[in-house]
């Protein structure tokens, strides 16, 4: 073993530690005394956190510290101030009348916020997160409404949903022309074409107009009216637009007079309250579509 | 700090010496001339500018604050004199930053540690710490041998309190000054005296009491030393022109006493100036000998300088036998040579070139910043829409900033696909296809613009889309850019 201690530097009259790199000698620097002691304060400083804090896992619980302070307490009190600082706002919209929320830009922001949070809680899974729809789920971006699209009619879509079980409820439904056997299979498909030249798309060669006509006239016209516009107050398509809710090829038409649609929408009553109901209407109307 | 060991002294073999060390006091000793001068004007500027600037009023019309240097944080604003900064304007900061840094370079590179010496807060607030204790205690020799005598006279102890009482209100108003930063200074003052400002206040005064009272009353110099990273930087920054204050050992050595050098001097031999009084360690607030060359300890506050400078005129010798100068000048004056000073050179052009040019873009960015924003972002979902007439809709959430101190009437045109017409959710219209909107001042408002381009025009996959977002009164006009996506 080399001797590693006590050597001494002329040079600066200090010794050295003994280590030596290149021919390097190291200075023996003391640390200052304050800097040692810091560092016991520290160690001190962190027992006095175990005794004051939440700090050792026992088996079945947890040391709960002199104050019994809990982070998941602190979530509980901040969401309870979060709900005081919004409760006043909520109980304007709550009170301000529909039509005029979205001429208040403070009310509009507030709403629209509102609404597109619980939107993406509630109505995404079937609507999509900005409410783009999908077959069978109507997107409500566009200016083709079910069940009306004022806001009045919104609102209480969403309140009371759409064949949803609610006593309130839209209720209304297409009915299968062919699995009930009111239409033959060659009746479906000439209505299907007709209905396809309602909206001036094209028909299949040999289709007879005259008899589609006279087939929708029978069977059709009592809920989607003269001409197919449709009727919101039954929930009927429109079949004069560009949009279609369950595709507009022969085939998904025949599927469709054949086996009937009727789509479900939840009732919201009950499950969100008033103001947060009226703050969905105010999103989705918003949402592009509205009338 | 640097404990001699001998080797002689230690026990065993595995003796090093001792691993840790106790801060040694320095009792520096007050003395005047020009840098003391410096330091005192420097000083009074600092905590001048530190402890008022909080009061200075600036109007910037109702319903905004007047304070002149408001750092507003609940409002997340900046204000500073004319000038008001919201959160996304961070990268001035950054700017301001930059420019300090290079600043800090830059002073290294011609003086050395100007910054330590003269400006840092922990130089200003120990030189203030210094002089409490030097006109409570007495000079250097007093408090030393107070310091040493172990008996507590009343007399005695009244002094130490008076100390302590004088320093915790100077680190008190520091405290208070600090939060004056962040909220209306006379109404917090008045707050804070009839104790009914917040919790936090209180809180913010009572860690820069403590922070103040400990750092520049007893850490001091081991800050300097062992706390702060700058002194390790500027080494690595520094050059063979840089003036440091440094001993001029060809002058200085041999040292000798007055009378003999005289004596020395009559019989035409070679004698240095230094007599070897110690002034230059008595006044140094570090605690070191400035003959020992430059020093990692050695802040360069020039009192050294000064005490010199007052041995050397009253012995009749020529003054800065300790001055600002580097190796390159003593070696010189070793041979005979005039001595250069160098302050033009790569470094420091490039230090002044990097300033000038940060500093110009920030002013120019300032200058010529618009008070008027719009952000724009497409909906992701659904990107389009299909409407029952066949048109196409696409929607965007557009933010409008408005930075001024006045509410502004704002137009919104998109130049888009042909024939579109524009909409915003809940606003009226200048015509039917020109939304306007109402932005108060210093806010920012989140609006849905909806563009639908008609069936017949048959637009592409994508076009670009201009916003232009003009201010009805005034004529101010920002844009912003965004797609036009057909499904």
């Amino acid at each position: 073993m080399t001797d590693h201690h006590g050597e001494f530097d002329s040079v600066s009259g200090r010794s050295t530690t003994g280590h030596e790199w290149d021919g390097i000698k190291e200075l023996n620097t003391p640390l200052p005394r304050w800097w040692v002691i810091t560092f016991y304060l520290t160690i001190v400083w962190a027992i006095g956190y175990w005794i004051v804090y939440p700090a050792w896992p026992l088996i079945s619980n947890n040391t709960t510290g002199l104050f019994g302070y809990s982070s998941r307490a602190d979530v509980a009190v901040e969401l309870a101030n979060l709900e005081k600082i919004r409760g006043d706002k909520m109980a304007a919209l709550g009170a301000a009348p529909l039509a005029e929320i979205e001429k208040d830009p403070a009310l509009l922001a507030l709403a629209r916020a509102k609404g597109k949070t619980v939107f993406g809680d509630n109505c995404a899974p079937c609507h999509g997160s900005g409410g783009a729809g999908a077959k069978g789920y109507p997107n409500l971006n566009d200016d083709d409404w079910l069940w009306g699209g004022t806001l009045d009619q919104i609102m209480q879509t969403i309140q009371y949903g759409a064949r949803s079980g609610h006593a309130k409820a839209h209720e209304g439904q297409m009915l299968a022309f062919g699995k009930d056997g009111v239409l033959k299979s060659d009746e479906i498909v000439t209505v299907a074409n007709y209905v396809r030249s309602l909206s001036g798309l094209s028909t299949r060669k040999g289709y007879d107009a005259a008899k589609g006509e006279k087939i929708f006239a029978e069977n059709c016209v009592a809920c989607h009216g003269d001409g197919g516009k449709g009727n919101p107050e039954m929930g009927a398509p429109n079949l004069t637009d560009k949009i279609w809710l369950y595709g507009s090829d022969e085939a998904s038409l025949i599927e469709t007079i054949s086996l009937g649609r009727a789509g479900v929408m939840p009732a919201w009553e009950g499950r969100l309250d008033p103001a947060t109901i009226k703050a969905m209407a105010v999103y989705v109307h918003s949402l592009g579509g509205g009338k | 700090m640097n404990k001699t060991v001998n080797p002689n002294e230690l026990t065993s073999d595995d003796d090093n010496g001792p691993l840790y060390v106790a801060q040694k006091k320095v009792y520096p000793q007050s003395i005047s001339g020009t840098f003391r001068r410096i330091k005192w004007g420097l000083m009074a500027f600092c905590l001048g500018v530190y402890y008022f600037l909080p009061f200075v009023r600036w109007n910037r019309g109702l319903g905004a604050p007047s304070q002149a240097v408001l750092i507003d944080l609940p409002n997340s604003r900046f204000y500073f004199f004319f000038i008001e900064l919201w959160p996304q304007e961070v990268y001035y900061f950054t700017g301001l930053l930059i420019v300090a840094a290079v600043a800090l370079f830059l002073m290294n590179s011609v003086g050395g540690r100007i910054w330590c010496g003269y400006l840092c807060p922990q130089t200003v607030w120990t030189d203030l710490f210094y002089a409490v204790e030097r006109f409570v205690e007495g000079d250097r020799r007093e408090r030393m041998k107070k310091d040493q005598s172990s008996g507590l006279t009343p007399r005695r102890v009244g002094e130490i309190a008076l100390k302590h009482a004088i320093w915790l209100m100077i680190a008190w108003w520091t405290g208070g000054a600090w939060v004056l930063y962040f909220n209306d200074a006379p109404t917090l003052v008045k707050e804070l005296l009839t104790f009914q400002a917040p919790v936090i206040a209180y809180i913010w005064i009572g860690i820069l009491t403590a922070t103040t009272y400990l750092l520049a009353g007893f850490m001091r110099e081991q800050v300097c030393t062992y706390m702060c990273p700058w002194p390790r930087i500027q080494a690595a920054l520094t050059d063979e022109w840089a003036l440091n204050v440094t001993y001029r050992y060809d002058r200085g050595e041999k040292r000798t006493s007055v009378k003999k050098a005289i004596e020395l001097r009559a019989l035409g031999q070679q004698v240095g100036d230094c007599v070897d009084c110690y002034q230059c360690v008595a006044v140094c607030p570090t605690g070191i000998d400035i003959r020992n060359g430059p020093q990692l300890e050695c802040i360069q506050c020039g009192l050294c300088i000064d005490a010199c400078d007052n041995v050397m005129t009253k012995i009749g010798r020529p003054k800065r036998l300790i001055g600002y100068d580097n190796d390159i000048n003593i070696h010189r004056r070793q041979e005979g040579k005039a001595p250069v000073y160098k302050i033009v050179r790569a470094r420091t052009v490039v230090y002044s070139a990097i300033i000038a040019a940060v500093g110009g873009f920030m002013i120019y960015t300032l200058a010529t910043r618009s008070l008027l924003d719009v952000n724009v972002l497409h909906d992701r979902n659904p990107v389009a829409v299909k409407l029952s007439d066949g048109s196409i809709r696409n929607a965007y959430t557009v933010r409008l900033l408005n930075k001024s101190g006045y509410d502004r009437v704002i137009a919104i045109d998109a130049n888009g696909p042909v024939n579109a017409t524009v909409h915003v959710v809940g606003a009226d219209s200048v015509t039917p296809d020109r939304p306007m909107i109402v932005i108060p001042r210093d806010t920012t408002s989140e609006l849905r613009l909806l563009v639908t381009a008609p069936a017949e025009s048959n637009p592409e996959k994508s076009i670009p889309v201009r916003f232009h977002v003009t201010d009805i009164g005034l004529g101010e006009v920002a844009t912003a850019t965004d797609n036009f996506v057909a499904p």
